[in-house]
């Protein structure tokens, strides 16, 4: 569109003159107009739906703590952990800055968890919304990489052998394990050489991935529309005169003005754990992070920042007696696949790869296996979109299997998740197993139990 | 199966609490601490570079922040250096860690988060300080002649025993609810030149000024945090207000 084509822009006042100069020169408005003045989202949302923008601020307030901590960091393995203190001690109101990155890493774990527990809900993943759920798992991918990253950087005990445990996790993968594991630590241990690494990683490399998945992300919603609590279009049921939804409202300015009184509450909680509890119970900050690292003394008890502990379970619930369980899980799931499935080449190919997996169950190490699974209970987020049966979205109209299905995961995600910052017993081994069970049979059992549901019908309009 | 479902359900909710209970841990006295008692804080601190700095460093702490609990330079450069450092030094010390790891075993760590550090579940790491700096008793088989409940086989020698006195741990053999248990007791067999009331606190008001140095921002955090609350409990109206009136029309 040719520059003089465009209208000039009316209700700014006095700017009309310099946005109408603007316009004609960045699409101001257009882009105004379609990501919120003009973006109609549904009425209905509820209070799982404030995550998002919640993920965006704490986003913001990561990068912009960051840039001040990089400001007086030194990413020296000599000089790490007192350049901390230093930041703590000496830097005007330099414990503010590290508390409120300290505190918002696991904030940002906190809300990006609740914000896709709301998806699992409301069945945001589903049809067409797969690739912002799957944006959006990249970006959970990211933030965890990010996270273990930064872990590393106040270089104090927890720092250096969490990192030392998790890349060594790569030492276990066949063949090119230790050379991968040494490629990462840049050393045969992790030393300074790595600390200048993950510096690099978490200021610069990570951070850029993140902020363009998070436009694709956004980018990609606003595309199809947002879905709502009753998992159904608005965009079906639209005012023949004005063409907008009838059950949407533009965001700005109703969702605008409602997400700052979302932002007001958690900078509440966020305000609350950062000036009063920092450390958060030694689950924010761990206390042994408060010793430097120590190459030469090994912690008793090495424990992953709680973010982190789900995986770690399912990682330490693998061992030589579970991996029966494993097989006698892969063979029942390989005669569902086979049993509900038609044509011979997809039958034969389920056959094949179960006989596959069995075969590398008990020739490989169960140690390679554990770490496999951890990657595989991560990753298989992925697959949601296509593992979900159900003929409706939202939780209010699925039926009682998928209800007690989710309800289980949750509680199953805690569980791993206490038992990630706990040293290992017969009995939390056990617990972990079961845990890592019915973690995995939430997925693979979804096209099943989603199917036999009995849900409800959906509404025409969206309801409150 | 609904059966098995529901057991398996408690189960799992019951794990964290089976498991909390079966961890042992040492008990801890509370450490009877004020942040905002400005003398037991100067008097911590002179504890502190008289018995302490002489082996252990505080290297990411400097000596004028002592002007927090109202010294003023002077005072600090005549009462508490003695090293000859300036004022706006790091409180390093001149043991070289060679030498204190022939002599101890292990050089003496850096006390300056050690409060942070020693904090768990148990207690607060002043809490474990307190404790531990009140539990040593007099181990002929130990190297230094000392041992310690809390932090069994330390290198450290007892360093305030002049004062505390000389403990020992005692066997005691008690009846239990109908089976025999021994309880290890520390008693004190030669006193020292203060009174285990006086000890205590002297030891409280060394642990206050280390739980200070550990975190000097710590009081004005939570003053800020205050602050920032009753900003935001305006905010939280304003906004509130604001999306309520918006929201009008939508309802």
């Amino acid at each position: 569109m040719a520059a003089t084509e465009k209208q000039p822009v009316t209700g700014a006042g006095p700017f009309n003159g310099f946005l109408t100069w603007v316009d004609q020169r960045f699409p101001l408005m257009s882009l105004w107009k379609e990501h919120l003045a003009e973006y109609y989202a549904p009425k209905n949302f509820n209070f799982w739906y404030y995550f998002g923008s919640l993920a965006m601020l704490v986003l913001v307030l990561q990068i912009v703590t960051g840039i001040f901590l990089t400001i007086h960091y030194k990413p020296d393995a000599a000089q790490a952990f007192a350049s901390v203190e230093y930041i703590m001690r000496d830097v005007p109101f330099g414990w503010l800055i590290r508390y409120m990155h300290s505190t918002g890493a696991s904030a940002f774990f906190i809300v990006v968890y609740l914000h896709m527990f709301r998806g699992l809900m409301y069945g945001s993943y589903r049809r067409p919304r797969e690739l912002i759920w799957i944006f959006g798992v990249l970006i959970y991918l990211c933030l965890m990489a990010e996270a273990f990253f930064g872990y590393l950087l106040p270089w104090g005990q927890m720092s250096y052998w969490g990192a030392q445990v998790i890349v060594n996790l790569f030492n276990a993968l066949p063949l090119i394990g230790p050379d991968l594991a040494l490629w990462i630590r840049g050393d045969y241990v992790v030393s300074d050489a790595t600390l200048n690494r993950f510096f690099a990683f978490h200021v610069i490399a990570i951070p850029l991935v993140l902020l363009g998945l998070v436009a694709a992300h956004i980018m990609a919603l606003h595309e199809v529309g947002s879905s709502n609590p009753d998992g159904i279009e608005i965009k079906k049921v639209k005012d023949p005169k004005t063409g907008h939804p009838v059950d949407g409202i533009p965001f700005h300015p109703y969702y605008t003005v409602k997400d700052t009184l979302g932002v007001v509450v958690f900078l509440i909680v966020f305000c609350v754990i950062m000036f009063f509890m920092p450390e958060f119970g030694g689950y924010f900050l761990e206390y042994n992070n408060f010793i430097p690292a120590d190459p030469l003394k090994t912690p008793a008890h090495i424990a992953p920042v709680w973010y982190f502990t789900p995986y770690y379970s399912i990682l330490r619930a693998i061992t030589e007696d579970f991996m029966w369980v494993l097989a006698a899980g892969v063979i029942g799931l390989a005669a569902l696949i086979v049993s509900s499935m038609n044509g011979r080449p997809a039958r034969i190919a389920t056959v094949v790869g179960a006989m596959v997996l069995l075969a590398g169950f008990f020739s490989i190490e169960p140690k390679v296996w554990g770490v496999v699974l951890m990657g595989v209970s991560v990753l298989v987020f992925f697959f949601l979109p296509w593992l979900d049966r159900s003929p409706v979205k939202s939780i209010r109209y699925k039926g009682t299997l998928y209800k007690t299905a989710l309800a289980v995961f949750v509680i199953v995600f805690f569980v791993l998740g206490y038992l990630g910052t706990e040293t290992v017993t017969d009995t939390r081994t056990i617990l972990a197993q079961i845990g890592t069970v019915l973690y995995f049979a939430f997925f693979a059992l979804m096209p099943w139990y989603s199917k036999l549901d009995k849900t409800r019908p959906e509404p025409e309009r969206v309801t409150w | 199966m609904k059966n098995i479902a529901r057991n398996l359900l408690l189960a799992l909710l019951l794990a964290p609490l089976a498991a909390a209970m079966a961890a042992e841990e040492v008990k801890l006295d509370r450490a009877p601490i004020d942040s905002r008692d400005v003398i037991s804080l100067q008097r911590g601190a002179q504890v502190f570079v008289n018995y302490c700095l002489g082996c252990h460093s505080t290297s990411y702490m400097r000596y004028n922040r002592f002007q927090d609990f109202g010294l003023s330079e002077q005072q600090i450069r005549d009462n508490l250096i003695f090293t000859g450092a300036k004022v706006g030094e790091l409180m390093k010390n001149a043991m070289d860690p060679n030498d204190a790891k022939e002599w101890f075993g292990a050089p003496p760590p850096d006390l300056t988060v050690v409060a942070r550090s020693r904090s768990s579940p148990a207690g607060s790491g002043a809490d474990w300080l307190y404790t531990y700096l009140r539990s040593f008793y007099r181990d002929p088989g130990r190297l230094g002649g000392w041992n310690n409940v809390v932090f069994p086989n330390v290198g450290m020698p007892h360093a305030l025993y002049q004062l505390q006195g000389e403990q020992v741990l005692k066997t005691e053999k008690t009846e239990g609810p109908g089976y025999p248990i021994e309880v290890q007791k520390l008693a004190l067999e030669r006193p020292g030149t203060m009174t285990p009331l006086e000890y205590d606190r002297l030891v409280a008001d060394l642990v206050n000024f280390m739980n200070y140095m550990a975190e000097p921002a710590s009081h004005e955090r939570k003053q800020i945090g205050i602050y920032a609350l009753l900003f935001l409990g305006v905010l939280f109206v304003l906004a509130f207000l604001l999306k309520k009136e918006y929201w009008k029309d939508v309802h």
